[in-house]
């Protein structure tokens, strides 16, 4: 089974299908076309060849599977190597869903440098697959890195009116934060000589060097998250990115901080995680939870307002991720998966508008319930998920989330739990000026309901959306053996690490 | 059976809300009164086979969550609470579906209208028949939704939108409280499943724990946390300020939602979870007084309100405080069954209220009413019978529920029983008031409205009639079925359902009272229709002249204790306020301007300074490399000394 290299091939797929736009010639409408299409089967393509990966999967072990391996610099013993495990598994399902809906979205709001465009999105997602398949340092650093390079070129070409300045500071603030992981990464092959993930989670780091470690890596995915308060890049990027830059930017982008914290934090550096846990992540991320849910109150823009709003939620992920119990990782994984639904769902829903009246303002729209009926009930279903009403994958995320906190810190669940109404007030209210009320706007008249296209881009959504809350066992099935692995090892490690400080603090007689 | 009684609704909403277009008005009416009175029916089928059978059991659907020990299924609990539940909310349900048929008949969007109320019906049905805390609290958060999707039903008006909001957000506070006692539940028993955690609760009895920094009884603090998510639900004090406001839906929501069976989940939470609360006696003490002291505040302002449907809902906020206190002194199945009787006589006064002001062309102000009696002669006789119910006058239904509770808080013996009496007497004087200040406003006296109007006033069609005769032999008759619920049948009949511990049982304890106590509701219930004739009848110009004796009372009770305006200047400005503050100053001026704003203008402001170091002029860096010659020994020989 597996002896032919599925991850690879949906890694380098979509990267084929580049090279083929990029050899595309013709007059300017036909490349469009073509490039478009390309684009779509290639990407659709992909996701067929992961749900492969879904089904062939196999459950209730947290082995590595469709494991490769390649030397490629033998002189430093770093190797090309790839593999899938319980908690990078959903992720790359979750990138190759989310791909083939962005190029779909921007069917026709993209008009200038289509050709390239298409390109930067398949480039975009081999990427992000192949950092979340790799399982060497080295390796991963290279994808990890390279995701920035067509996301900065699509917010800063395909942008909004301050493009320049958003995807600047998107790429200053993420690498600033990935060139301290650089020299982590660096520190960590010159301590043990290896880059070999899988090997590198059986390796005990000294405690001392920990520390820094653990502060270089968490520099770099809390960018990434993000966290308070490093979040500012989020809300600019996001307003001025197309659409489909968003949707990548939520839906995949932000997961991989909370995927780092998981793979390389927590497993690698357990002591250092425990010192830092109480210190950093959760007063960080309970701020994040209230202090972006009240700004995202006061937002007139409705793509800041959803931007905000993903800080609030991934707070809760780092909470979940570092509670280290069974229910707040996997909470906080569901909660990954979800919001990488939810909120892309909710930049597309705001792309519609957008698309149509070329203005993201709240007070540019009411009443839309009037015209656009369909409309108005895909928005309630993706913001109820984004609220956490049970039946949704919000409430599952964000409850197994509050249930781990609690057995940890009752205070932390609580003041987490304050987000359950401020997230709920910022997103009715939102709800309520666009969608509802009288519609007093004359050009909104006009204004047409969801295309067959666009429908087609929210049924899978809401399909896993409700899929996800009413049964999230596929889900769970799928990364509990992993996210037991990894409290597993980690309680090993602090068992083993709190023996000698214990004895050196009260020394047996 | 049981899953069709639950689903059989869900099916309907889905058919009426996804193809409303292609089936029609009169489509989505057939199928979702058809299949709620299917699920009716099978509903009574069901408590046949539960309660008189005897077979009490869970229906396993499949497995939720499963994370770690956290495990849950969707199931289906049957015993007898469950089955009492289901055919209360399904028949009163299944009424007003069918009378919503003329009352909305004129509405632009009649299939939405009936799939919100069959979806409502199904979450509903959902809660009652819910086996772990999770699917409760699923059912809890749906007829939320639905609650919020139908209190702004008619989402043009800014008032109905901002009531929809309020009512779903006031009821999030709540339900923080009810998830954390999840959490706490969870915590304690490692389960979340009702007959695990009721299983666990005598070993847990005295088992403590640390809540935010508070070290308590534990079950005390899971079952307080709980209550805060019951009070939401069902508009107790502090939460309550959201039911009025609900009054902006259409009146059929109100009579269903807001009066007879989502609001009554509170209450139903905490019989559910009796086993809990009885080893939990603080919480319960507390339940207590918060209910008696609703149901004293809603009485006083309900009786300064003029909007007809605002009177009946500050009622019902009033007689859920009955029901609290009837829990919190351990009478559950007074509780509940006075919940039952409620939904009958209360949803029967709505929709009488709903004729009204259908008859009025949708005027709900009774100042700008009265004399209707004569144009409007059933529904004025329905709402006689509602308000006889209410008020607990001999033989209706209402009598037999609200009497027994008001014994039963003298029977516990307790001092929150004996505060909850006296604060139950003085509501059941004020409830005869307010009820009979309604009637005599709205039905006697003089015509105050318009001629345009009252030329136009009629009764309402069939289809609104024949459920309020339904509903009304409910509120006459309920009464009957006293002896199974709460008199000495009653443990029998209830089973497993309700734990109530020995020497806790009030309800046993009510049955030995004097007599001139068990008199005493009634002869205030009287007093009250008494004193409500002479004031707007006899004397018509009392009630102002009162008014304007007592200015700062009549404002405080009118303006409906200030709460409102309250929680506006505590909660929702500030909210705002801190929002836009954090936003503008913390990361626009703080975070951006100190961090990346702040360093590339940093950067960019040295690199001109240094830039202009490099004038070109030869003497410049010649006078430069002197100074440092200069320093250099210096130090060199200040080092050398030193």
């Amino acid at each position: 089974m597996s002896d032919w290299p599925l991850l690879s091939l949906i890694t380098f797929l979509p990267l084929l299908g580049a090279a083929f736009i990029f050899f595309i010639r013709g007059e300017q409408e036909d490349i469009a076309r073509n490039a478009r299409s390309v684009a779509l089967w290639f990407s659709f393509g992909t996701f067929v060849l992961s749900l492969w990966l879904w089904f062939s999967f196999e459950r209730g072990t947290a082995e590595f599977q469709w494991a490769e391996e390649v030397l490629w610099i033998p002189g430093f013993n770093i190797t090309y190597r790839m593999g899938v495990d319980g908690i990078s598994m959903p992720f790359v399902l979750l990138s190759t869903l989310l791909t083939p809906l962005c190029i779909l979205a921007s069917w026709e709001a993209i008009k200038v440098r289509v050709k390239e465009y298409m390109i930067a999105f398949l480039v975009l997602e081999t990427m992000m697959v192949g950092m979340f398949c790799a399982l060497d340092l080295v390796v991963f650093y290279i994808f990890f890195e390279g995701v920035l390079i067509p996301m900065f070129l699509i917010i800063g070409i395909w942008g909004g009116a301050r493009r320049v300045y958003s995807a600047f500071k998107f790429f200053l603030f993420t690498l600033a934060g990935s060139v301290l992981m650089l020299l982590a990464i660096l520190a960590i092959y010159f301590e043990t000589g290896i880059t070999d993930i899988p090997t590198l989670l059986d390796t005990r780091l000294p405690p001392e060097m920990q520390t820094w470690l653990w502060l270089a890596f968490f520099a770099s995915f809390a960018v990434k998250v993000p966290m308070w308060p490093v979040h500012t890049w989020l809300p600019d990027a996001h307003v001025e990115a197309p659409t489909a830059g968003s949707v990548i930017l939520a839906g995949v982008l932000l997961k991989m901080g909370g995927y780092g914290f998981l793979r390389f934090s927590l497993p690698m550096l357990p002591e250092a995680s425990a010192l830092f846990t109480p210190l950093l992540i959760y007063p960080l991320s309970i701020i994040a939870v209230i202090y972006t849910s009240l700004v995202a109150l006061a937002q007139e823009d409705m793509k800041k307002l959803i931007a905000y709003s993903s800080v609030a939620h991934m707070g809760l992920v780092t909470v979940g991720i570092f509670t280290v119990t069974q229910q707040g990782i996997e909470g906080a994984m569901i909660q990954m998966l979800s919001h990488g639904v939810v909120s892309a769902a909710l930049f597309l829903i705001v792309g519609v508008i957008y698309d149509r009246m070329h203005s993201r303002l709240i007070e540019r729209y009411d009443g839309l319930v009037e015209r656009m009926p369909a409309y108005a009930l895909m928005f309630m279903v993706f913001m109820l998920a984004s609220v956490g009403l049970p039946g949704t994958s919000g409430f599952v995320g964000e409850f197994l989330v509050l249930v781990g906190a609690f057995q940890v810190n009752t205070a932390v669940a609580v003041l987490c739990a304050s987000g359950m109404v401020l997230g709920a007030a910022y997103m009715l209210y939102l709800y309520r000026r666009v969608i509802f009320g009288k519609m007093t706007k004359e050009d909104l008249r006009t204004i047409l309901d969801l295309s067959w296209r666009e429908k087609a881009i929210f049924a899978p959504l809401i399909a896993v959306v409700l899929w996800m809350g009413i049964y999230p066992m596929s889900f769970i099935d799928v990364m509990a053996a992993s996210v037991a692995n990894v409290i597993d090892n980690y309680e090993a490690a602090l068992a083993a690490a709190e023996g000698p400080s214990l004895a050196a603090l009260w020394p047996v007689e | 059976m049981d899953v069709a009684v639950v689903f059989l609704p869900l099916i309907g909403a889905i058919i009426a809300g996804l193809f409303g277009r292609q089936i029609g008005d009169r489509g989505a009416q057939l199928v979702t009164c058809g299949l709620l009175g299917l699920s009716a029916l099978l509903s009574l089928v069901v408590f046949h086979d539960v309660v008189i059978a005897g077979n009490v059991h869970v229906t396993e659907l499949f497995t939720w969550i499963d994370s770690g020990s956290f495990e849950l299924s969707w199931a289906l609990k049957l015993d007898t609470l469950t089955a009492v539940m289901l055919s209360v909310v399904t028949v009163v349900s299944c009424m007003i579906h069918i009378y919503s048929i003329g009352y909305m008949a004129h509405d632009k969007s009649i299939p939405r209208f009936f799939s919100y109320l069959s979806l409502f019906t199904f979450f509903m049905l959902m809660l009652v028949s819910a086996d772990n805390f999770l699917q409760m609290f699923f059912g809890w958060e749906g007829v939320g939704l639905v609650s919020y999707l139908l209190i702004g039903f008619w989402y043009e008006r800014p008032s109905a939108c901002a009531a929809a909001i309020k009512a779903f957000l006031v009821n999030r506070v709540g339900d923080i409280g009810f998830a954390l006692g999840i959490m706490g539940a969870f915590f304690l028993f490692g389960a979340v499943g009702f007959d695990q955690v009721f299983a666990a609760v005598p070993e847990f009895a005295e088992a403590r724990f640390t809540f935010v920094g508070i070290e308590g009884h534990a079950l005390t603090i899971i079952c307080i946390l709980l209550f805060i998510g019951a009070m939401g639900k069902s508009a107790q004090i502090g939460l309550h300020t959201w039911l009025p406001d609900a009054m902006e839906g259409p009146t059929p929501v109100s009579a269903l939602i807001h009066a007879a069976t989502m609001v009554t989940a509170g209450v139903f939470m905490v019989c559910r979870l009796s086993p809990m609360f009885e080893y939990a006696p603080v919480a319960l003490s507390l339940v207590t007084y918060v209910g008696a002291i609703t149901a004293i505040f809603a009485a006083t302002v309900g009786l300064c309100q003029n909007d007809i449907k605002r009177v009946i809902a500050y009622s019902t906020c009033s007689q859920l405080g009955y029901m609290f206190f009837a829990a919190g002194v351990s009478a559950y199945g007074a509780a509940i069954f006075h919940l039952g009787t409620h939904a009958f006589f209360k949803a029967l006064l709505f929709l009488g209220a709903g004729s009204v002001i259908h008859a009025m062309s949708d005027e709900q102000d009774m100042r700008r009413m009265g004399g209707l009696w004569k144009r409007i002669p059933y529904t004025y006789g329905l709402m006689w019978a509602g308000s006889l119910a209410l008020a607990g006058i001999p033989f209706f239904a209402g009598y037999f529920s609200k009497d027994l509770i008001i014994e039963a808080a003298l029977g516990a013996g307790s001092d929150a029983g004996v505060f909850a009496f006296w604060m139950g007497v003085s509501a059941a004087f004020l409830t005869a008031l307010y009820s009979w200040r309604l009637i005599l406003m709205t039905f006697h006296g003089k015509p105050r409205m318009e001629q345009s109007i009252w030329d136009h006033v009629h009764e309402s069609p069939k289809v609104m009639i024949i459920p309020l005769f339904v509903l009304a032999a409910g509120a006459v008759f309920g009464g009957a079925a006293a002896p199974f619920l709460v008199g000495d049948g009653r443990e029998a009949f209830w089973g497993e359902s309700l734990l109530v511990l020995f020497g806790n049982d009030s309800i046993e304890a009510a049955h030995h009272l004097p007599l001139s106590v068990k008199l005493l509701p009634i002869v205030v219930a009287v007093l009250g229709i008494a004193v409500a004739y002479w004031m707007y009848m006899a004397q018509p110009g009392l009630p102002a002249a009162l008014a304007r004796t007592f200015r700062p009372i009549y404002l405080f009770l009118l303006n409906k204790w200030y709460f409102d305006e309250l929680y506006d200047a505590l909660f929702v400005r500030p909210a705002f306020a801190i929002g836009r503050g954090l936003w503008k100053k913390g990361d626009g001026a703080v975070i951006d301007g100190y961090g990346p704003d702040g360093i590339a203008a940093t950067t960019i402001s040295l690199a001109q300074r240094i830039s202009r170091l490099q004038t070109g002029y030869v003497y410049h860096y010649a006078f430069a490399m002197l100074v440092g010659v200069v320093g250099l020994v210096t130090w060199y020989i200040l080092s050398r000394l030193g």
